[in-house]
């Protein structure tokens, strides 16, 4: 076998586009590569892939392996792993990076199990040292703590959460190989059976991409208040809704409302909290929150440590006030 | 035979001691409570979830058997005990000095994968999608590989039916419904529900209940198949600088309409 070389991450699409978190994953894996001074890879797995090969090649990748498969028609963990542990053990990339999504969650532990390597999980940087071995940044007890960690074995794999760099301007300019490869999945691969899917409507804006973010905590004493103040509050500043996993916990809201390191990830421009203690692992999940406001009685809640603005009182004299005043505003 | 469940179970700190309560020893990396505080130990929180999901499925086929399954370098037998007390059957702990501050998760899949292998034939283990200290999601996603069986991660549901595990698993905007053929490993999450509260009676069987102990040899493991390939360089307490401006009014009421008038002023409305 080649001495191992090169960084080759792991692409999602849906709906015939590269996903965020993908594009941002090119532009982690031009750094490395760069730095490296070897070739950045993209594996792109789909029953068909029309022009996404190219895609990521303007947005930052050298070569594409393109696989295809109608076993690979759904983003299957089973079928994935399958074919990326193929592509990896022919390829022998140094490192290896995923997207700490949905899918790469899952993924990445079983794929570094199979070859028998390590990886860094939910990683918010990576880079590299002088040995040219991947040093990668990550948050540890619900981002009470942060971590530097490296991989001793290769491929050095890590999965990056999203939201932690911009995707590299697209230039479609920009040359790249495409190598299209056969999966040659068995179906035995395939151990677990999707027997249905099942989306489930949200009410309102959808918080991932909502431009502004209102969210209540058990600080608000009950499932009431959701409905009245705090939908008044976002009528008013056009917000979705979301609360904390202890409102979701008690049944207050339903579960689609957390946000947080299990939750949803929000990066909204404005997010107003509620009775919201400001628990580092809801934080986890608003990270990317331009402005953090805060409403909460006890003026040493730790949320006032990562708002920019507050009140501290109740929020049943403040909220209305509040609210009633942004009407007149806006 | 009864239908063998195994749900895993790690002893961590409480994670919702408040952020001041850590403290980190960065000779030794690892996290360690505050001198002044004393953050106690608990079973981590998604796997009192995998518990209860093993222990519905009790109730539901009947003739099944719950075993407690943790490895660490101590125990506090009070906390531990919770698992019995809940309703499981047998608990074996794999408890060895070697087991101190693991980072590695493959390390830790392993010496799981060989408890299982030693606890004998099993249909299901159940984990919680991650532990609260690394909150890395990762130890049963390797535990399967190893024991090469199918795998369903973070569910809110799971049943056992006609030898299949049916799970529901979450997906950001819904659900899936997922089988697999046992025998198999989910994971669990608080959407799963509440942990039931030990009853009285499960409290006085459970003090009755000697775990099963176990050392890294007993489960024929060396020290070189504890090697770490995670290598932890650096921990330590992140910084967070509170540049928050306080709005205060004439009263409550008066803070709120400035807060307001504030956020326009800045244009964030
Ligand atoms: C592994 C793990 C994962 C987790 N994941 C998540 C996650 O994804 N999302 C999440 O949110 N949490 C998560 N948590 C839970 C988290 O640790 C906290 O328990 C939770 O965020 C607390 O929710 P809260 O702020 O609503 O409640 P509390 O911490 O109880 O805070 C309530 C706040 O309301 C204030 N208050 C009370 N009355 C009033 C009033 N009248 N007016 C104004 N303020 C008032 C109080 O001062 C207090 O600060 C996780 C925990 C673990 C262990
Ligand atoms: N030392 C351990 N003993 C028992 N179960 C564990 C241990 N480490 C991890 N697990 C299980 O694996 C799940 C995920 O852990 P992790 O991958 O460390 O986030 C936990 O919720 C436990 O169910």
């Amino acid at each position: 076998m080649t001495s191992p070389r090169g960084v080759l991450i792991v692409g999602e699409h849906t709906n015939g586009q590269l996903g965020a978190p993908t594009l941002e994953l090119l532009a982690h894996g031009r750094a490395l590569a760069t730095a490296l001074g070897e070739e950045l890879a993209i594996a792109l797995l789909g029953e068909s892939l029309g022009g996404l090969p190219q895609e990521a090649i303007a947005y930052g990748a050298d070569k594409v392996y393109a696989v295809t498969d109608p076993l690979l028609k759904e983003a299957h963990l089973d079928a994935y792993l399958g074919t990326l542990v193929k592509a990896c053990e022919a390829h022998a990339p140094r490192i290896v990076l995923l997207a700490r999504t949905e899918l790469g969650r899952d993924l990445g532990p079983r794929l570094a199990l199979r070859l028998n390597t390590a990886l860094a999980q939910d990683c918010l940087e990576v880079r590299l040292d002088s040995d040219k071995r991947l040093v990668a940044v990550r948050p540890v007890y619900g981002g009470n703590c942060t971590a530097v960690v490296t991989v001793a074995s290769l491929p050095m794999m890590a999965a990056i959460r999203p939201k932690t760099a911009e995707p590299l301007p697209r230039n479609p300019s920009r040359r790249g190989q495409v190598i299209q490869e056969a999966a040659g999945l068995a179906p035995s691969v395939i151990r677990t059976r999707v027997l249905q899917r099942v989306q489930e409507a949200q009410e309102g804006l959808r918080l991932e991409t909502a431009r502004v973010v209102v969210a209540g905590g058990r600080g608000l004493g009950g499932a009431e208040p959701f409905h009245k103040e705090l939908q008044e509050l976002a009528s008013v500043l056009g917000a979705a809704v979301g609360a904390t996993r202890a409102v979701v916990d008690i049944g207050w809201v339903p579960y689609s409302y957390q946000i947080g390191l299990t939750g949803k990830s929000i990066s909204p421009d404005l997010y107003v909290t509620v009775g919201i203690s400001g628990a580092s692992q809801h934080m986890a999940g608003c990270s990317g929150a331009k402005v953090i406001v805060a409403i909460n009685k006890d003026s040493e809640a730790a949320i006032f440590k990562a708002a920019r603005y507050g009140v501290a009182g109740d929020w049943k004299k403040v909220l209305p006030a509040f609210t009633k005043q942004l009407r007149e505003l806006l | 035979m009864p239908l063998h469940v195994i749900a895993t179970a790690k002893q961590v700190m409480d994670p919702e001691s408040p952020p001041s309560a850590y403290r980190v020893d960065r000779e030794a990396k690892r996290v360690v409570p505050h001198p002044a505080t004393k953050i106690p130990p608990v079973i981590n929180g998604f796997d009192e979830n995998g518990i209860e999901a093993a222990l519905r499925i009790k109730d539901a086929v009947k003739d099944a058997k719950v075993t407690i399954l943790a490895a660490g370098p101590s125990f506090s037998m009070d906390v531990m005990k919770k698992a019995l007390a809940m309703g499981a059957d047998e608990m074996v702990l794999v408890q060895d000095p070697a087991l101190d501050n693991v980072a590695d998760s493959t390390v830790t899949a392993k010496v799981l994968a060989a408890a299982v292998r030693k606890i004998g034939p099993f249909d299901l283990i159940i984990s919680g999608r991650q532990a609260s200290d690394w909150d890395n999601a990762q130890v049963p996603l390797g535990l399967a590989e190893l024991l090469g069986v199918a795998c369903v991660p973070v569910t809110r549901k799971v049943e056992v039916k006609d030898r299949e595990v049916v799970c529901e698993r979450i997906l950001a905007d819904g659900y899936e419904v997922v089988s697999a053929a046992l025998p198999a490993v989910v994971t669990v999450s608080n959407e799963l529900g509440q942990p039931r509260y030990p009853t009285l009676r499960n409290i006085m069987a459970a003090a009755r209940k000697q775990p099963t102990i176990w050392k890294l040899a007993d489960l024929g493991l060396a020290p070189a198949d504890l090697a770490p390939r995670l290598l932890v360089m650096d921990l330590y307490i992140p910084e967070k600088t509170s540049q928050c401006e306080l709005i205060k009014g004439e009263n409550e009421e008066d803070s709120g309409r400035l807060l307001a008038l504030k956020l326009r002023e800045a244009k964030f409305i």
